[in-house]
């Protein structure tokens, strides 16, 4: 009998809820640090970023218009699965030279984020929100809305805990996101996508592209359908970029340098807060 | 009828398609293309909610495409409900834009032909330049084709100057052979234009109806030596659709039928997406359609 070929599988986009391949069909040869396994990723291009805005653009309505408390579900439902995908994150984890341990420890850290974040999902909005005092007969009142569509550049040493940190904050305030996936570390990247799609989270919430950051990071804060531009990184002439391009249509840059996503320090409701925007409404007193 | 019968290679026309749909068009050919695709949108609002107001905003954008970039065309007409013309022809009053009215109780046209002849005597009497007929179907699919072929020429005579385009509804003609026959009696009967839908009915324009319809057109002028147009409708709106239909009439019926006098874009969401590749590829940057008017 002749010998069994493993199936292996093809590391794709994430785009509307779609893993499609890179519309460029150029593709980035990834050898994981002890040389044993080779992986064609995507090399995705300006393109690919582009039609994930539309469909991040699309979806946005019906994910902000969700109520607060089903986000939450929601956003808890990705932690249960990725709790069942436990064993495939660890092995995946360990080809990109995390030990053992460590793969556990960040495996653990993901799914407890998430759910960190579904706790907030539905208390941020009355924490953040105030009454203003006016002089004059209005009842005057502020809140935080989503700003809408959000581009992402996730960090690039730690690939699983940076992404989830990243996106679940984001889409916890009812944004939609299109992420630039760990350039060093992308194998764990699509199989999150894979986590999400079997969550209830809507195709488009979230998309995930793999590529060259210096390639996509033009496009990532020029795009004037984007409204946020979350930046990891600590290259001062990215940050520079980001900043100009962001003045474009005035999208809000917010930038994390050096931060060390392991660390609980990392996970606060502020950070939800930074890709909302507030909106102040002036109500007649007495109608 | 015996010389309308004609079958259709289904196969063949997707293939030849596929053909069509993977040339690229790239930088300066992309602009002109996009330009030529503003200049030839009959830009339309046919619903029954629509209100003077709305007819004269529509109006100021086929003029005022996007103010911010100059050298822009116009688009060649705008299509209303009959009890817009006026409106559309006061609000347009000065411009090269035509006035293009559904005519013949559009969209089903389920109504006998003397109320048919006397909307279209009423719109071309206000004033449209253009009367856009929807054809009985449900005589034309019970084999009634005399039927339908007299009543296209009722219509073209009551047209005057007008010019007539003859809306077939492809998607409820059910096979491509029904769309190429439909094509020859409406083109022998008289119309000027042929246009595939309504919008109404799903699918609308679909890419292997528009090239059998331009084959008939490409045939008929063959035989007689007469150009008749071709407007696709419905479910057209974005840019890149556009452009390969332009690839299609240029590879079928050639350089004579790129313009607006004998091929149009029936759409109302095009214009918006066409303007802002066309400010992508100037200035290099991906836009977003909060910056551009409401159509």
């Amino acid at each position: 009998m002749s010998k069994r070929e493993d199936i292996k599988k093809t590391y794709k986009l994430y785009i509307g809820g779609k893993f499609p391949r890179t519309e460029s069909g150029r593709y980035i040869k990834w050898t994981d640090p002890k040389s044993t396994t080779t992986v064609n990723i995507c090399r995705g291009s300006r393109k690919d970023f582009r039609n994930a805005v539309v469909a991040a653009r699309e979806t946005l309505c019906g994910w902000s218009s969700k109520t607060a408390y089903n986000r939450s579900q929601i956003l808890y439902r990705i932690g249960e699965m990725l709790e069942g995908r436990r064993s495939q994150f660890m092995d995946e984890l360990v080809v990109q030279g995390s030990t053992k341990k460590g793969a556990e420890k960040e495996i653990d850290q993901s799914i407890d984020r998430l759910i960190y974040y579904a706790g907030w999902a539905d208390k941020y909005q009355q924490i953040f929100s105030r009454v203003n005092p006016v002089a004059l007969p209005y009842f005057n009142f502020s809140y935080p809305e989503p700003m809408g569509v959000v581009s992402a550049v996730a960090p690039n040493d730690s690939s699983l805990i940076g992404l989830v940190s990243i996106i679940a904050p984001i889409i916890a305030g009812g944004n939609t996101v299109v992420v630039l996936a760990s350039e060093e570390n992308p194998l764990c990247s699509i199989t999150f996508a894979e986590v999400l799609h079997t969550s209830d989270v809507s195709g488009g919430v979230v998309n995930i592209l793999t590529g060259h950051r210096s390639e996509l990071v033009e496009q990532f804060s020029s795009h004037m359908d984007v409204n946020a531009i979350v930046y990891c990184g600590n290259k001062p002439e990215e940050i520079k970029l980001i900043q100009e391009n962001a003045a474009l249509n005035v999208k809000r840059p917010v930038v994390y340098s050096d931060e060390n996503w392991f660390d609980k320090n990392t996970q606060d409701p502020y950070r939800i807060l930074n890709t909302l925007e507030t909106k102040t409404t002036w109500h007649p007193v007495g109608v | 009828m015996e010389s309308f019968i004609n079958r259709i290679d289904q196969v063949g026309a997707q293939e030849r398609i596929a053909r069509f749909f993977s040339r690229s068009i790239k930088k300066k050919s992309k602009i002109n293309a996009l330009k030529a695709v503003l200049s030839m949108i009959d830009l339309t609002t046919l619903e029954g909610k629509d209100s003077p107001g709305k007819v004269k905003q529509l109006c100021y954008k086929a003029v005022h495409l996007h103010d911010q970039f100059p050298d822009l065309p116009t688009v060649a007409a705008i299509c209303v409900y009959p009890t817009m013309v006026s409106i559309a022809k006061k609000s347009l009053n000065n411009t090269d834009i035509n006035v293009a009215s559904v005519a013949t109780a559009f969209p089903s046209g389920m109504t006998s032909l003397e109320y048919k002849l006397n909307e279209v005597r009423m719109v071309v009497a206000d004033g449209a330049d253009e009367v856009d007929m929807v054809i009985s179907r449900g005589k034309f699919l019970q084999g009634e084709y005399n039927y339908v072929a007299d009543e296209i020429a009722f219509v073209k005579e009551a047209c005057g100057k007008a010019h007539l385009k003859v809306i077939l509804e492809t998607g409820e003609l059910v096979t491509l052979d029904n769309v190429r026959l439909a094509s020859d009696i409406a083109m022998e009967a008289g119309a000027d234009f042929i246009k595939t839908s309504t919008g109404k009915v799903s699918p609308a324009a679909t890419p292997p109806v528009v090239l059998v319809m331009l084959e008939a057109i490409r045939d008929y002028y063959k035989k007689t030596g007469k150009k008749i147009g071709m407007k696709p409708a419905g479910g057209i709106s974005k840019a890149k659709l556009a452009i390969q239909y332009l690839v299609m009439i240029k590879e079928t019926l050639g350089q004579d039928w790129l313009n607006a006098d004998l091929f149009r874009f029936g759409a109302s969401s095009l214009a918006n997406d066409v303007l802002m590749q066309i400010v992508k590829q100037s200035i290099g940057v991906y836009q977003s359609a909060n910056y551009f008017s409401l159509d």
